[in-house]
């Protein structure tokens, strides 16, 4: 994982509304923009626009945390773990083994 | 004022009258013939003389993209208000009707998604009291 992909996992996770979707995305797998909206205004009581949702998803998909597929003709949306990993192991890692002492 | 009618635009509306009758239940209210088409409107049975449902042809060349983009985002183009939903979940799945989104607490509201199979996505409603 190089810098510029690092640099992405990291803007995608520093934005609470971003983990909550992600957050949302792990309990249900597969859902779409307007499965996502509703979902926040069960949970939360009010969404954020359909908009600025959109928007928070093409980061986190930029980032590689969300991956889509098409249900028939609706495109659904999943968490990716892989790349929290990845930056675990390019980054995270490097000082939280020095910092552990072992 | 009053809202009379409101339309979905349809791929086919001998194939719309079907569906929307004999799976959704409800019935026709005006079928007019216009040209190629028809001026075709169907209402509840629950509220005969409310607002109708007009099945709209798509051959408008915005409807297309319109329709399409609604669907990629799984937004419904119309929403009905039924008293039990899960019940009415259970009658339309039982006749073939293609749910997209299981019944599902939305707030106020519990909701599910179906496909009317004339390229939109229909939501069902129902309002949950005292909440």
């Amino acid at each position: 994982m190089d810098d510029d992909q690092l640099d992405n996992v990291f803007k995608a996770l520093g934005d609470p509304v971003r983990r909550r979707i992600l957050d949302r995305l792990a309990k249900r797998p597969g859902q779409s923009l307007f499965e996502i909206c509703a979902s926040s205004v069960a949970e939360d009581g009010r969404s954020l626009s359909r908009q600025t949702i959109s928007q928070h998803l093409e980061m986190l998909e930029r980032a590689g945390l969300v991956q889509t597929h098409w249900s028939g003709r609706t495109k659904m949306h999943s968490f990716d773990t892989a790349p929290l990993r990845k930056a675990v192991d390019a980054w995270l890692n490097k000082h939280l083994k020095k910092g552990s002492g072992a | 004022m009053r809202i009379y009618v409101m339309s979905v635009f349809v791929d086919d509306q001998a194939k719309a009258l079907d569906f929307y009758t004999q799976k959704l239940g409800f019935i026709i209210k005006h079928d007019i013939p216009l040209g190629a088409h028809r001026w075709l409107t169907v209402v509840s049975k629950e509220a005969p003389e409310g607002t109708e449902l007009l099945l709209e042809p798509s051959e408008h060349p915005a409807v297309g993209p319109y329709k399409s983009s609604l669907v990629n985002d799984g937004i419904p183009a119309a929403s009905f208000q039924v008293d039990d939903l899960e019940k009415e979940f259970e009658r339309l799945r039982d006749l073939g009707v293609e749910f997209t989104v299981q019944p599902m607490d939305a707030g106020t509201v519990r909701m599910a998604v179906f496909d009317d199979t004339c390229g939109n996505l229909i939501q069902l409603v129902e309002m949950l009291r005292g909440k």
